[in-house]
């Protein structure tokens, strides 16, 4: 059962990460970037988290943690100094 | 096989299989929000899925594939830690994006933050909401 899972979750992760890239690469404005990247972070870790499950460790415990810090701080750090540089408003 | 003879291993399989499909699926779920949803706010509802509910449920699985009690402390603590610092970055991100106008006005039901702006700004004299 465990190859069955591994290939769904493989398949829908891989779709997720290209949705949250063409979020980045697309995105009209910096902070639909962030958040996209911060949704980016988040199908890394999952995908950490389906390696540690099916084949039984905890190698990427730590991984999984730091890749959360990374995220908060990006995001936090971006989002301190935004400015809004665009012509007209509510483009999005 | 018979429904007896079905073993406390196969069942903890099974479960951990649905929470590692369901989890991957809360990642797809927050992909498509992106690429859907029309602005900001609509959009960081639609990234919060896999944050929480995706972790939990994919820590779960690694619970329950590795069969023993220590794990559960400390993958609690992964997700609690998860916990707390996705709401201040979500509360960071969409405070600069009311700030810098990244929404659409009619699209909300209800703007309480913008009595909040309006009081503070003649308060402190200002008549835009220059930062």
């Amino acid at each position: 059962m465990m190859p069955l899972v591994l290939t769904i979750t493989a398949v829908v992760l891989s779709l997720a990460a290209a949705g949250a890239i063409i979020r980045i690469a697309r995105g009209p404005s910096l902070l639909d970037r962030v958040l996209a990247a911060d949704v980016l972070l988040a199908i890394l870790g999952a995908a950490l988290c389906i390696d540690m499950a099916v084949n039984r460790h905890l190698n990427n415990l730590m991984l999984l943690v730091s890749i959360s810090i990374i995220g908060f701080v990006g995001s936090v750090t971006v989002a301190r100094f935004v400015a809004d540089r665009r012509k007209q408003p509510n483009e999005s | 096989m018979s429904p007896e003879t079905i073993s406390a291993d196969a069942v903890i399989d099974t479960v951990s299989a649905v929470f590692m499909v369901v989890g991957a699926l809360m990642s797809l779920g927050a992909a498509i929000g992106l690429l859907r949803f029309p602005d900001l706010m609509s959009r960081m509802h639609a990234a919060t899925k896999p944050q929480v509910l995706g972790l939990f449920l994919l820590l779960c699985a690694v619970g329950l594939q590795l069969r023993t009690w220590w794990v559960w402390p400390v993958l609690v603590v992964a997700w609690i830690f998860q916990l707390l610092t996705v709401p201040v970055s979500a509360h960071m991100v969409g405070r600069a994006g009311y700030r810098t106008k990244h929404l659409h006005p009619e699209l909300l039901s209800a703007d309480e933050l913008e009595a909040v702006v309006q009081q503070a700004a003649g308060k402190r004299g200002f008549t835009d909401d220059d930062e």
